[in-house]
């Protein structure tokens, strides 16, 4: 099966007055059609900003896409015209952000901004795009459809606007949506219902979703791939299942001990010690190696590749690289 | 009690489901409403539009026909408000000059308006050269003030010979013309911090032509306030036009405005013993300009978020 999409060695970095930032370093991956590919990693990892370089969302005077491509429906996304990514924008492709609060514009209607991708993008009249625009309305679950298209965005909660924006994503039927961290700003019980409609879009239209989260309790839910970033880059990836039970990467163990277990007793929940490192001060090591248990001579002066370690997994880490070495 | 108090709690959520929630413009306008000063600026406006517009019709002196042999006459039962030296009606004047002076006002700010709304959000988003050349272009405008660029453009007008019909629009593109630059800036500064709002990234994500997101997603972030500059800007606009006209470089008699009635006072006599011909004038810019004032200030109190502290 051809991916849908491919990142190919995807650099980002923000010049700063201090030195340059390498948010995203070196990272590659692909997503195949209908595929969920979950991005986990802590705070300040990188996972946003690879969302907002596919989307080509990085601009100004400080951050830059240094290098890679992104090649989706035989084009680099990174090379194409303002003009043609405009159309693949919310056609093709497809985003959510974090914030549902304040990703709508406060003074227009939701039916209107609804509306608007569908008359765009797939040039419907305004009377189709409204009975659309409700249908969307319905089929994210909220009801009074008709009502909620005339309200304005501050007269709804932030679970109702996150589906909104969901059904503003899935509108044009796109072949990816990417959901930067979709249900960080709502409670837990809005939480399930949004993974419940993405879930569902999915299933309709076979699209690909690229979430991108730090709950290891959202991605048991809904990945089919995982991919774990540290400083920038991708430190493990490899099939849901397997992950969660044979994580090979320290930080990924770490990262899985340092979640409740529902029925066992701990006195205290384990976390990984240290702080993630200050990116300015980044040298050729592993990035890892100060937080990590088994940390070697090695990592503290060479960076580790990403190597294949099981069927489906790849880590990057000396320990397995050892072993190969060894046998 | 008890019987009310489950009926009112059965009651409320049926009025969720039938009615929609009042919008943004009407929640403004119900605050406006309770504003007495505001209102009452607002009433004022509204008369003096009606009075200027229709007025007239229903004045015998409609015409203007001159007739020497009633000339400077005081106030009477035959004519409210006296007459002028060629013996014309004062109020019928009054009312056809407010005419002018009011759609002098509401068309150079519309114009200025325009101008300057489209020149700051374009200038304000794409910022760069673009941003850097209308702004040069709008300090330049400011570093001279706005009187003596009028009063050459008066003379100019004037050298030129330009038909009276003519002056009368003139004179509203002048105002304009020096209008736009404020305009510019204020919606320029709300550009740029609109432009980075979370949801416009949402709205460039979505694909959607720049056009589109300046005129449907910016434009109407900035309206409350397009309408407060607008409105307080009408008055200005009246008195810019008022002051030309009082120097006799504005709007040109026979036409009138409350402008040129006023340079009834320039004359020593007229202004001694015929106070009847520039007090109602007078009388009727400083009403209609604090009226607009009020109003524009009121409506700032509703529509500006900035200053909205309990809702």
């Amino acid at each position: 099966m051809n991916p849908l999409i491919e990142i190919n060695h995807l650099s980002t970095h923000f010049h700063t007055g201090s030195g340059t930032v390498k948010a995203v370093d070196d990272v590659s991956f692909r997503i195949h059609p209908g595929e969920t590919v979950c991005i986990v990693g802590e705070s300040g990892c990188g996972k946003s900003i690879t969302a907002m370089s596919i989307m080509g969302l990085v601009e100004g005077p400080h951050g830059k896409v240094v290098n890679g491509s992104i090649q989706f429906d035989g084009k680099d996304l990174l090379r194409i015209s303002k003009e043609e990514l405009r159309r693949i924008r919310g056609n093709d492709i497809s985003i959510i952000f974090q914030e549902p609060m304040s990703s709508l514009n406060p003074v227009i209607t939701i039916g209107k901004q609804i509306m608007e991708p569908l008359m765009i993008h797939q040039r419907l009249s305004k009377k189709q795009a409204y009975a659309r625009a409700l249908e969307l309305i319905e089929l994210v679950g909220i009801p009074r459809a008709e009502q909620i298209a005339e309200s304005y965005p501050h007269q709804l909660s932030g679970g109702m606007l996150q589906r909104i924006m969901i059904a503003i994503a899935i509108s044009c039927e796109p072949k990816l949506l990417i959901a930067d961290e979709p249900t960080t700003a709502l409670d837990v019980t809005i939480q399930a219902q949004v993974l419940e409609t993405l879930r569902q879009s999915k299933e309709q239209s076979n699209m690909s979703i690229m979430l991108i989260t730090h709950d290891l309790g959202v991605v048991a839910e809904m990945a089919d791939y995982v991919i774990v970033m540290y400083a920038g880059k991708i430190v493990e990836e490899g099939e849901v299942t397997e992950l969660f039970e044979r994580p090979k990467h320290p930080y990924t163990q770490g990262l899985l001990r340092s979640k409740p277990i529902i029925g066992q007793r701990t006195e205290e929940l384990f976390s990984i010690p240290g702080q993630v490192p200050n990116p300015l001060e980044l040298t050729e090591s592993c990035y890892f190696h100060d937080r990590c248990d088994s940390c070697m001579d090695i990592c503290r002066t060479r960076q580790p590749e990403l190597k294949q370690v099981s069927a489906s997994q790849r880590a990057a880490c000396w320990l397995y690289e050892e072993e190969a070495q060894h046998e | 009690m008890s019987n009310l108090s489950t009926r009112e709690a059965g009651r409320v959520p049926d009025r969720r489901v039938s009615e929609a929630p009042p919008s943004l413009w009407r929640q403004a306008i119900q605050q406006l409403s309770k504003n007495k000063m505001a209102m009452a600026g607002f009433i004022f406006v509204i008369f003096m539009l009606v009075a200027c517009f229709i007025g007239p019709l229903f004045s015998p002196y409609a015409d203007g026909k001159v007739n020497i042999l009633i000339k400077h006459q005081p106030p009477s039962a035959k004519h409210w408000l006296g007459t002028d030296h060629l013996g014309r009606d004062v109020l019928t004047r009054l009312l056809q000059a407010g005419r002018i002076s009011l759609t002098v006002g509401l068309a150079s700010m519309a114009l200025s308006m325009t101008i300057g709304t489209v020149l700051g959000i374009i200038s304000g988003y794409y910022r760069g050269i673009v941003d850097q050349l209308i702004m040069r272009i709008a300090d330049l405008l400011f570093t001279i003030p706005g009187i003596p660029i009028l009063f050459i453009m008066g003379f100019l007008m004037s050298e030129w010979k330009v038909p009276t019909d003519y002056r009368l629009y003139l004179v509203m593109v002048m105002l304009s013309l020096i209008g736009w630059p404020g305009v510019a800036r204020l919606v320029r500064s709300q550009m740029l911090t609109l432009r980075e709002r979370e949801y416009m990234q949402a709205a460039d994500v979505l694909g959607l032509s720049d056009r589109r997101k300046l005129f449907h997603h910016l434009l109407p972030n900035v309206f409350p306030l397009l309408i407060v500059i607008g409105t307080l800007g009408i008055g200005g606009a009246i008195l810019a036009e008022s002051a030309l006209s009082f120097f006799g470089l504005g709007v040109m008699p026979p036409t009138p405005s409350w402008g040129n009635m006023i340079d009834a006072a320039n004359n020593l006599i007229d202004f001694e013993k015929r106070p009847w011909l520039w007090i109602p004038p007078g009388l009727a810019i400083f009403a209609t300009v604090i009226a607009i004032n009020v109003f524009g200030d009121g409506l700032r109190d509703v529509l500006d978020p900035k200053k909205q502290t309990s809702r």
